[in-house]
């Protein structure tokens, strides 16, 4: 899905000029509201294939298989099994949010004031794009071709080393496997976004605050930290909503092994498993839920981290 | 300042590995075709099966008119807000955050509710895929535009166009579009290499799509699927490593990538 790497919100064109609006002929303020209707094609295309689709969604949650109010659908949510799934897509996105994060972190640092060579920067820019973009099918299978039972990785350690991977309990299958392969997009991606909150960091704070005596742990624990914290939970947040809606690369990997909120609703809407297209819905609807929180949250750290980062 | 270099370096190169050790076992993987020698063979098997042609020929049709419908769509649009209504310019940033809230899997499910029964029977066309991978490639094109559009003087150069009496259609052709070129062939490109390689939405529609196509693949097959990564892979290093090459002197402006399908 996707990094959007926000500017601030306030656009130089959007001032508008200062003065007393009443003063301005009232045919002029008519033509300004006529504007908008130039954008009703775009807005209608988006009413009737993404609003429309969606509310269905929302209504479809309220309704039982003949259309009449129910709370039923929201009710059977807490059902053991589809709470266990929830909690596990949520397991797996924290997981991979944290991996990719510190990872990604690390070597957005590395190349940002880190010190290493500058062309290694704008490699690892334009290679983050590329690999935060290598997910689904083709990502299952590379990840099949290395930690799979006779993945590259898995032969290696097993001539080289003698570890049986496989013996110690590991399965490219289950929850580790699947979260080593979501973190391959999850640390590109953060990269892309915390590149931006880094370049922010100005040199000069560090240099001021060792002028006024202050140790390294000090500079980080009153200046670093502070300053990058909002973006640092952004991207986060940012990161674990990138994975909890990820279904193509679950899907080509474990086929449904593990039972992640997007399998289920996929199962769901293939009728292999529930035949209850209402519960399908109630299902999506606890999804775009965690979504728009996760969104919210998203763009209101957005805002306090911009105070700092332009 | 030693010891914080070296540090970086590792770190940079624990992220090379993670990066560049899947790729190197897909490929090897993949030449091991034929048994006890490297070969291209899983290539060969790939390159004949019709299947395969069929199946790539039909998603790159589906992201040409992506491509196309999306970008009449949503360039006037972008145009249009920057001239004539700024104030809409939040609002419709604002919309480019829904793809995210709503995942492909959500929005094939609400697709598929919506337009398989009167008043819209749309399902059985592929139109809809359409309409709905331009709802998923929408935010890269719109940011990619609005990007674009930010680095020129759109007020400016309309201005000075209309004082010298040029027409609406006129600024646009010969005014604007030139200047947003690479703006236009960089989220041709990312649309180009999303909507190719993309699963969810061909999958619930049931299309027979690329994407599908490689799952089904990878259920039955060992070395093809590996030779169908590597494939995938170069045509998306190769399409944003062209958009990369295309924007180097507009970066400066701020990152206009980041973009994830799954």
């Amino acid at each position: 899905m996707t990094a959007p790497v926000e500017r601030d919100g306030a656009a130089p064109e959007c001032e508008s000029v200062p003065g007393p609006r009443a003063n301005i002929p009232h045919r002029y303020r008519k033509k300004a509201s006529f504007a908008w209707l130039g954008l009703l094609p775009f807005l209608l295309f988006v009413f009737i294939f993404m609003v429309i689709p969606a509310a269905g969604i929302v209504t479809g949650s309220f309704q039982d298989a003949n259309g009449a109010f129910t709370l039923a659908n929201v009710r059977n949510l807490f059902r053991a099994n589809i709470i266990s799934s929830y909690l596990i897509t949520m397991k797996v996105s924290a997981t991979t949010a944290a991996l990719g994060g510190v990872l990604g972190f690390l070597i957005a640092y590395g190349i940002s004031i880190g010190g290493l060579p500058r062309p290694l920067r704008a490699f690892m820019s334009t290679f983050s794009g590329v690999a935060s973009n290598f997910a689904g099918v083709p990502l299952a299978f590379a990840f099949i071709a290395t930690l799979g039972r006779v993945g590259l990785v898995t032969v290696l350690l097993r001539t080289l080393l003698g570890i049986e991977l496989y013996d110690t309990g590991f399965n490219l299958y289950s929850f580790w496997g699947l979260s080593l392969t979501y973190t391959y997009f999850q640390i590109p991606l953060m990269i892309l976004i915390i590149l931006p909150a880094l370049d922010g960091m100005k040199k000069e704070w560090r240099e001021a605050s060792e002028n006024l005596g202050a140790s390294t742990f000090q500079y980080w624990s009153k200046v670093g930290i502070p300053v990058l914290l909002p973006s640092l939970l952004a991207a986060f947040v940012l990161l674990f909503g990138n994975a909890f809606g990820a279904y193509a690369t679950a899907y080509s990997l474990t086929g449904g092994l593990i039972n992640l909120v997007p399998i289920l609703i996929g199962a769901q809407i293939r009728g292999n498993v529930l035949h209850d297209a209402n519960l399908g819905y109630a299902l999506a609807l606890g999804m775009v839920v965690v979504m728009t929180m996760t969104i919210a949250i998203y763009s209101w750290l957005q805002k306090l981290s911009s105070r700092w980062v332009k | 300042m030693r010891k914080k270099t070296g540090l970086s370096w590792l770190w940079f190169a624990i992220g090379m590995v993670y990066f560049f050790l899947p790729l190197l076992a897909t490929f090897l993987f993949s030449l091991r075709g034929k048994k006890g020698v490297l070969s291209f063979v899983a290539y060969e098997h790939v390159f004949k099966d019709p299947q395969f042609l069929r199946t790539f020929g039909f998603s790159l049709e589906m992201a040409i008119l992506t491509v196309i419908l999306g970008l009449v769509l949503i360039v006037p649009t972008a145009i249009w807000v920057h001239l004539k209504v700024p104030k809409a310019k939040p609002f419709i940033e604002l919309l480019t955050l829904l793809p995210f809230v709503i995942p492909p899997i959500i929005l094939a499910f609400g697709l598929i509710k919506t337009f398989s029964r009167p008043p819209i029977v749309l399902v059985s066309s592929p139109l809809l895929l359409v309409a709905g991978y331009i709802i998923v490639a929408f935010p890269y094109i719109y940011r990619s535009v609005d990007a674009g559009l930010m680095a020129m003087d759109l007020r400016g150069l309309s201005e000075a166009a209309q004082s010298l009496g040029s027409s609406w259609i006129t600024l646009l052709f010969k005014v604007v579009l030139p200047n947003l070129r690479t703006a236009l062939l960089s989220a041709t490109f990312l649309t180009l290499a999303i909507v190719i390689g993309e699963l969810t939405l061909a999958l619930i529609l049931a299309w027979p799509a690329f994407g599908p196509y490689m799952a089904l693949m990878g259920r039955n097959l060992a070395y093809e699927p590996a030779a169908l990564a590597i494939l995938s892979f170069a045509l998306t290093w190769g399409s944003i490593g062209l958009i990369q090459l295309l924007t180097r002197g507009a970066r400066d402006k701020g990152a206009k990538l980041g973009a994830v399908t799954h």
